[in-house]
Parts: C-alpha cells; structure tokens; sequence
C-alpha cells in the first residue's frame, strides 16, 4: 500500500484526458485512485468506502466463483415497436447502448456458484439507457425465475435502474406486473429470492423486483427510491434531507435487511443462501453437486476469501 | 353542466350558445324559427361527432382530465347497491386517495377499490389529488385479501396522476407498497376487473390495476410516466407534453392495439363528464359481463390465465 500512496502523491495528471485512463477520482472526497487499485478492492474508496457503479462483469467476477457465468437468453434484444422518438431516436439509443456496452440490454441471466451453491443470478447493466426496464429486462427475469423454478434453484437479482423504459410506453409499466406474476410464483413454490440493490435504483424496478425480494441487501449509499430526489424536490418545493432515499435511509425505515459492503456480499448471500436451502437442498435433483460437495467447496473457498481480504488491507 | 371548456369544443360551446340565444328571442318575441333551430341543433350534434371522432391524443387526456369528469365515487354510487367503505391499513394510516370497500352490484357481492380525486379546492387537498400513500395502496390490498376470503370478486377504478412523490410516502415505502400489491395481486384467487376511468399513470395506477380484465374507458390515458414527466426527461422541457403523449401512444385505442387492455368502453358523446348516469349505466353492463365470464373459472384457473396474460406482454427479437 506504501508503494502506492507515494505513486499518488508524486504523478499528477497533467492533463483531464490522461485521467480516466489509469486514474479515477473519487467524488465524494476526491481521493484520486489507480484504477488498478479501485478494481482490486472491488471498486470501492480505500478513504471513504465509496462504491463506485460497477458493471455485469464486475459483478460477475466479485460474486462467482470462479468468476464463471453461464448466461443464457443473452441474444434477446429490444425492437422500437412504438417509433419512439424523442431528442434521439429509441432505435438510434438502442444501437448506442448495444455498441457502449457491449451488451443486448440492460440484463444479463445465467447460471453461476456462489462457494458452490448454484444459482440463477441476474445482473442489470445501469450504463445500458439508465438500466431501463422494457420488454427485454422483463421476459429475461420471468425466464429467470422460470429457470430457477425447474430446476430449483435461488434467484438472484442485482439492480441498477433509473426504472421503466419510457421509450417502451405502457408496455414497459406491463413489465413490473409481468416480473412481479413469476416471483410470486416462485415464492409460492418455495424457492428464495434474494434482491441484491445497487446504486442507484428506482422507480419501476424499486415499485417490483427490487423490493420483493424474500432477503433484500443494499450496497452501501446506494439511492434507493420510488420517485427520483429532482422530482420529490419539485413537488413538494423544498430541500431534501441529508442521507434521503440512501441505502442507510432505507434500513433505517425498514425496507432493506442490510447494507453490506460490496466485498462482504458474496459471504452474506452464501449465509443467506445456507439457510434457505438446509431445507429445500434436498429438492435440488438438477443441481451438479450434492450437499456434501456444495460444503466441501465452501470449506475450500473460505479461507480463500479471507486471504483476499487480508491482501487487500495491507 | 360543464362551465370549463376544453380547447377543442369551443366551436361547439359557440354553437350551442348561438341556439340558446335565438331559442330565448323567438321565445320572447314569439318568432316561428323551429326549422333554424332544429337545423342548427342537427349541426351542433355533428360537429361534436365529428370533432370527437377525431381528438388526438392529446385531447383526450384533456377529456380524461375535464374537472367535471366523473370520478370513483360518482360510479360507485351510480353502480353499487349497497357500498360500506373501509378505511386504513391498520399499520400507519388512512389514504383518502384511495376508496375501498365491500358492496353489492346487483345481486353480486364484490369489492371496489378506486383512486378519489376531489372536486372543490378542499376536496382536491383532502384527496391529494388523487396521488395515494403506501397507506392506501396497502389499504387496497387489505380490503383485496378480504375479498379473497369470502370468494367475491374485485372491481378496481384507476384514476390517478401518479402515487405521490413526496417525503413521507419514500420514508413508508411507496416502492415496496406498490410491489407488494403486484406480487399479491397476481396471484389472488378471485376474479378482478379494472377500469381506467381517467388518469393511469404508472406505478401508482398498476399498484391497484393488475386484474384479469383490463378496460379502459374511451377518453382517458394509461402509461408508464405522465406526458410532461416524459417530457422532462426525454426532451428536457415539460411543455413538450403533447408529442410525449403522441410518442407513448397512451390511449384506450392504442393500448388495445398492443395488447395492454382488453377492451376501450364508448363514452357518452362530449365526454363521460356530460352524462355520468349514462357513463356509469354503460360502465355497470361492462363489469357485470366480464365478471359473468370470469366466474366460470376455478380460482387456478384464473391465476394461470392472468400470468399468462402478463407474460404474454412485452415485444423483442430472438
Ligand atoms: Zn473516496
């Protein structure tokens, strides 16, 4: 860490446009990290513990073991079948957003293991058009928790969206009926649902998924809300409290189980995970591993994980 | 009846003054001008027909936002036989932005829940204009569960700009409230029938408008955000309403054409703010059908069908 403390000191950006290169800066209190560094520690502050936004693949590698990902459904992709056209055409932001991120939509769904518990796990793309929900985010999830209904298995969500894709009309209001039916299914069948909230997310996605999960855990500071702040400001003419709508706002009043830090989340799913399946494990046929195995790899992975954080905290 | 005047219908409200006044001089004058007059009032009738055969959609939601629209209790009063209202949610409070009760339409015992905007100014402050609290959401689907228990069937009136946005509502959970409802909604073993009868906008019109048959009536709107909230996001600049609302496609129409809602209910002519009996009446035959049909079906049954339902909405390539 010494090394890089001094590196710090001594490189000055020269110029705005070397910046994003090799060096990010932290807004909340302008730490100017290597971004090396930053992905070391899972994308967050080693001053103030800020969480960066992250991407899929970002999670994907922090959260799975093995940073390995099975995705399925990954060639469903958006139509514009209203001609939406605002400033930009919906088509036009559609092509953007593919050839930004590289992805078809703002979700990806696939298979993974978590210190060997499989699961469906679903992780939204909030630099794909604001993580909107339309069409394709919608019959992803349903498909999802269809997956995770045959073959037994918990559902994961991990959020980041502005909310409903306005660009989709009232088709896109539809997808949180149509996300919300197949939960409730799953629920009913007993499987666990645990909703992972990430900055920021908000309306259509808070007012369904997001907020029905069975274990709902929050990213530290993450913005987590029904109506956005500009709006509430608007309406009701005032300033808004300091931490309003922040993922700590959100435990306060009740509407998260916790906020875990990012490099802490993958344990606390496991802990929630261990407890929901003791008693649906034996249901998991379709499942590689048996129990035996599933707590033989945890017990490898343990330890494991715990030398990474020692690493980290040098 | 109306004294407020949409944009649009000026030509007629000229037109009908003009006969009122030549009706009052050959009255007063005692002039024999029946033939003028029958033929000025054959006139005005078209020009309504013709100009509300064509309102855009703009206009409508003009229509769907007239002062002098019926709201929820001016239908339930129209329809139910009998209505015992119920109020809170038995955790924080009452929403009087949100009806709900247990009646009789007919012979059919069933539960109504509505949005309730307000008529005078204190009326307006008192029903919030009509923007619910996670307290009536959650009133709603207390007063669903009842329903649920006793096998009666649910009626659900969707009339609202949108759930509030406000302090208070983000510190009880407006976002958990609404889905909590959809998630139960989607699975309760009664039938539901809802009715746009205004305003649908968004998740505060969804948390109480998951059903098994969704109408709407013929001038009001139903989408995902508010014209001027669209508007202000995606042109940065409210006025731009009017093409947001174009762009959206938010009327009874355009939902039926994508498969949203299931049928668009005829409005008396001008509007159901010129004839609420006859609003209500036409309303009254649409839930008593739909709900003859639904109650052939086991409640499985219906829970499938209304999963269904959703899954089948959305559009995309593969
Ligand atoms: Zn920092």
């Amino acid at each position: 860490m010494s090394w890089f403390k001094r590196a710090t000191k001594g490189i000055k950006p020269q110029t705005k446009k070397e910046m994003p290169e090799l060096w990010l800066k932290c807004e909340p209190c302008g730490e100017i990290i290597y971004k090396k560094k930053l992905e070391e520690n899972s994308h967050v502050c080693n001053k103030c513990g800020f969480h960066f936004r992250i991407q899929s693949a970002d999670y994907i590698r922090y959260l799975l073991d093995d940073g390995q990902f099975d995705e399925f459904n990954a060639n469903i992709s958006s139509v514009d079948f209203l001609k939406f056209k605002a400033t930009k055409k919906y088509s036009d932001q559609l092509k953007a957003a593919v050839k930004k991120t590289g992805h078809n939509d703002a979700i990806r769904t696939g298979f993974g293991k978590m210190f060997g518990h499989e699961v469906v796990m679903s992780i939204m793309d909030f630099s794909f058009i604001g993580g909107s929900m339309g069409s394709v985010v919608g019959e992803k999830i349903a498909r999802a928790a269809d997956e995770a209904l045959n073959r037994k298995l918990p559902l994961i969500i991990i959020s980041a969206s502005g909310g409903a894709r306005m660009m989709e009309g009232a088709i896109s209001l539809m997808q949180l009926a149509k996300t919300s039916a197949r939960l409730a299914k799953l629920s009913e069948n007993g499987l666990p649902f645990i909703s992972i909230v990430t900055d920021p997310t908000t309306g259509g996605v808070t007012a369904s998924y997001a907020m029905l999960g069975d274990v709902i855990l929050a990213e530290p500071g993450a913005l987590i809300g029904f109506a956005g702040p500009r709006v509430i400001k608007q309406t009701i003419g005032q300033d808004l409290p300091d931490g309003f709508q922040r993922a700590e706002f959100q435990l306060k009043h009740g509407f998260v189980d916790a906020v875990v830090p990012r490099d802490e989340m993958k344990e606390k799913i496991r802990d929630v995970l261990e407890f929901c399946s003791d008693g649906a494990q034996s249901s998991l046929p379709n499942g590689e591993l048996s129990n035996e195995e599933v707590e033989k790899l945890a017990a490898i992975d343990l330890p494991l994980a715990g030398d990474l954080d020692q690493e980290q905290s040098n | 009846m109306s004294e407020y005047t949409l944009e649009f219908e000026k030509p007629i409200v000229e037109l009908e003054r003009k006969i009122r006044e030549m009706r009052e001089y050959s009255q007063s004058e005692n002039v024999e001008i029946a033939d003028e007059l029958k033929t000025l009032e054959q006139k005005a009738e078209k020009l309504r027909k013709d100009i509300y055969s064509k309102l855009t959609r703009w206009q409508r939601l003009q229509v769907a936002r007239h002062p002098q629209r019926p709201y929820s209790r001016d239908y339930i009063e129209r329809i139910a036989d009998s209505f015992v209202e119920m109020h809170g949610d038995r955790a924080f409070g009452d929403d009087p932005a949100i009806i709900a009760g247990i009646g009789k339409v007919g012979d059919r015992k069933v539960a109504i829940i509505g949005h309730q905007k307000g008529r005078t100014t204190k009326q307006k402050l008192h029903r919030n204009f009509g923007m619910p609290h996670p307290e009536g959401y959650r009133k709603a689907l207390r007063v669903m569960k009842l329903a649920e228990k006793f096998k009666r069937p649910i009626i659900c009136l969707l009339d609202t700009p949108g759930a509030f946005p406000g302090i208070g509502a983000e510190e009880r959970g407006q976002a958990e409230a609404i889905a909590r409802n959809l998630f139960e909604m989607t699975r309760l073993r009664v039938p539901i029938v809802v009715i746009v009868i205004g305003e649908g906008a968004s998740g505060g019109a969804l948390g109480i408008g998951i059903g098994d048959r969704v109408l709407m009536m013929e001038n009001t709107w139903y989408s995902v955000i508010s014209p001027e909230g669209c508007a202000a996001i995606l042109w940065r600049d409210s006025t731009k309403a009017e093409q947001a609302a174009e762009a959206m496609k938010v009327t009874a129409h355009d939902l039926l054409e994508l498969g949203v809602v299931d049928k668009a209910i005829t409005e008396p002519l001008g509007g159901a703010h010129h004839n609420y009996d006859e609003s209500a009446r036409v309303l009254k035959e649409h839930i008593i059908a739909e709900l003859d049909e639904l109650q052939t079906l086991e409640p499985e049954q219906l829970v499938e069908a209304r999963m269904e339902k959703y899954d089948a909405m959305g559009f995309f390539n593969e």
